[in-house]
């Protein structure tokens, strides 16, 4: 069933270009902040690049959060089966 | 018959005549003809109570119109005709039925216009949702469907103890807004919330939801929560209580999905996540903020079974439930794959997406009221949304890893019904102003100003960053997460358990104690009547006439003194 595996979507080439493509995008975004103000409605959410700082942390600490609590209450697939 | 024809009867008729139907191609039609039947009676129904009845004495307001119950209704009869075109090849007969029965019933609690008919077609609800549970057809769905069943007859008990005291306290069944302030009103408030899946009792959706077949989970994904935000909104607008637990179901939802490693219980764990939205939005109680809950409602339904529709063609395919087990198939199965992705960008409120032109509604809600705290924790709900079913789900099915599976893509009536759903969360998202006429109350909202898509566009795409540089975190492992289930799945057993061992000492003297007293009591009996004891041996005929003599003269002595 397995077959080569060559798409264009996978080489190392495609990937990096991926990353420096999506790596602008995200800078863009920022700096779009300079000719298209955020109207923040609590003041700090007005703040230059607030928004991709608040996402990326946000998803840090809900990553990190996971982790903890995984710690606590994650077991084995099979632990209902027995 | 009815100057009204009950919407929900259009859906109980196709039922009936799916069951009897034995030509599937005929079975096909009806599935489907039967709820577009339904949306057009929906349309029928004016404002206000039009269809009455009685029940054992007490009034029935059957039909009972409006904005909101008609937006739900409608999304309802537009959720079970797609996924009939979804499913009518695949699923089973009974699938389909209960299906119909099971969206009959959620057309039926949106047109309730008092408690006792609400209670009626929830039941009914609760009953064929189990039914639809079952068809998964393997032992794990049977054993899930039973304690879904439980744990919704016990949500009906509450609510209809709730309702049985409203009744007593106020002599009205009336659909109205209440608060919860006393015993009853609480009960209600339970009951519905048990529905929406609020924690702690929320367990039954991510066990019972990836449990059923790939066809099934897509119609359960739709009615049962909605119709309990429905249930929220006109009977506990503005209740505060509900802030704070939409809150947790929020981030309880991306908790748990993160930690996941089944496809379709990621999606559960999302839909809790996305309820909760709903629920903060019912909590703030605005016209904006249930304008917010009632239009994510309606864009939630879409791209929420849109994603159940793509997670459901991958199990069909591959035969795999989990992420560790799939991966690249974005090369064999295209169409599914950008399905998917269309629903992982409308779940996350991408713009140009459902999701942007409904949940920044919620948003907006809580910068009305100056909800500063719970703005930002939208906000930052928004981002964990992406990174646990906007890129999650996505990446870890169709791509990650080669799995080096090569499944066919979706049958064609499968890929109709997603790329409907997939054109209606762009259509939405694109033209919300087909959406915002349809809200309970007049909208004065613009989604698309420069400023607050960039702001979503940096939030989303940062979380998106957030999710690459942490995938070594994000790998998944054949695990699974406690639940508060646990309780009474393994912990009611470990109670007796631990009780018994805790009891043994105490049972044993006990034991030891009794059977001493057995043993006091045999010998005792053994020496007087056994064979030499006074009862037990031969007496001469001679002694016995002397005994019977002297008993029968104490006897008369007796009777003659007293």
């Amino acid at each position: 069933m397995t077959q080569p595996d060559n798409h264009w979507l996978t080489r190392p080439n495609t990937i990096r270009w991926l990353w420096i493509g999506g790596c602008s995008v995200l800078a863009a975004t920022v700096l779009l902040q300079w000719i298209v103000p955020i109207k923040g409605y609590f003041g700090i959410d007005g703040w230059f690049g607030f928004a991709a700082l608040f996402g990326f942390f946000s998803c840090v600490l809900m990553v990190f959060g996971a982790k903890v609590i995984g710690k606590l209450i994650k077991r084995p697939d099979t632990y209902y089966d027995v | 018959m009815f100057e009204i024809f009950p919407p929900a009867l259009a859906l109980i008729g196709g039922a009936l005549l799916t069951a009897m139907i034995s030509s599937r191609q005929l079975r096909a039609v009806v599935v489907v003809a039967a709820p577009l039947i339904c949306l057009y009676l929906i349309w029928q129904v004016p404002d206000g109570v039009v269809l009455k009845g009685a029940f054992l004495g007490y009034p029935l307001e059957l039909v009972e119109g409006g904005p909101v119950r008609r937006l739900f209704a409608t999304i309802f009869a537009i959720m079970s005709a797609t996924g009939a075109v979804f499913a009518f090849n695949h699923a089973r007969r009974t699938e389909l039925v209960a299906a119909q029965l099971y969206a009959a019933g959620a057309v039926g609690v949106a047109f309730a216009g008092d408690l006792l008919t609400m209670f009626i077609f929830w039941e009914i609800m609760a009953l064929f949702s189990t039914v639809v549970v079952w068809c998964g057809g393997t032992e794990a769905a049977r054993a899930a469907g039973i304690r879904y069943a439980i744990m919704h007859l016990l949500g009906g008990v509450i609510l209809k103890v709730g309702i049985e005291g409203l009744l007593v306290s106020t002599g009205s069944l009336d659909i109205r807004p209440l608060a919860a302030h006393d015993f009853s009103t609480w009960m209600i408030l339970i009951g519905i919330l048990i529905n929406a899946a609020a924690p702690p009792l929320s367990a039954w959706l991510s066990d019972a939801y990836p449990s059923a077949s790939p066809t099934g989970s897509v119609f359960l994904s739709a009615f049962t929560t909605k119709t309990a935000i429905l249930a929220l909104i006109l009977l506990f607008p503005g209740e505060s209580v509900l802030v704070g637990i939409g809150l947790f179901m929020v981030f309880y939802g991306i908790f748990y999905a993160l930690l996941e490693n089944d496809i379709r219980r990621i999606l559960a764990f999302s839909i809790v996540n996305q309820v909760g939205f709903m629920v903060v939005a019912v909590g703030i109680g605005t016209e904006t903020a249930i304008n917010g809950a009632s239009a994510h409602a309606f864009a939630h339904i879409i791209y929420k079974a849109l994603l159940f529709m793509s997670a459901g063609v991958v199990v069909m395919r591959t035969g795999k439930h989990l992420c560790t087990d799939v991966g690249g198939l974005f090369r064999t199965m295209p169409v599914t794959m950008w399905c998917g992705v269309v629903g992982a960008l409308a779940i996350s409120s991408f713009p140009l997406t459902s999701g942007f032109t409904t949940k920044t509604l919620i948003s907006q809600a809580a910068v009305d009221e100056g909800l500063v705290m719970v703005y930002f924790l939208l906000a930052a709900a928004s981002a964990g949304v992406f990174l646990h079913a906007g890129i999650k789900f996505p990446w870890f099915v169709f791509f990650q890893k080669d799995s080096g599976l090569r499944p066919k893509d979706a049958p064609w009536n499968m890929q109709i019904a997603m790329l409907f759903f997939a054109f209606m969360c762009i259509l939405i998202g694109v033209y919300p102003q087909l959406l915002y006429p349809l809200l309970p109350y007049a909208v004065d909202y613009h989604p698309y100003k420069p400023g607050k898509v960039l702001f979503y566009l940096q939030l989303l795409l940062f979380s998106g960053l957030a999710f690459f540089l942490l995938l070594p975190w994000m790998q998944r492992t054949l695990t699974i997460s406690l639940d508060a289930d646990w309780l009474w799945r393994r912990g009611l057993e470990r109670l007796v358990a631990f009780g018994a061992k805790l009891g043994k000492p105490v049972v044993e003297t006990a034991q030891s104690k009794v059977q001493q007293g057995l043993n006091l009591l045999t010998s005792s009996a053994r020496l007087t009547m056994g064979h030499n004891g006074p009862l037990g041996r031969s007496w001469e005929i001679g002694t016995t006439a002397l005994w019977i003599v002297l008993l029968l003269m104490v006897y008369v002595f007796a009777y003659y003194l007293f």
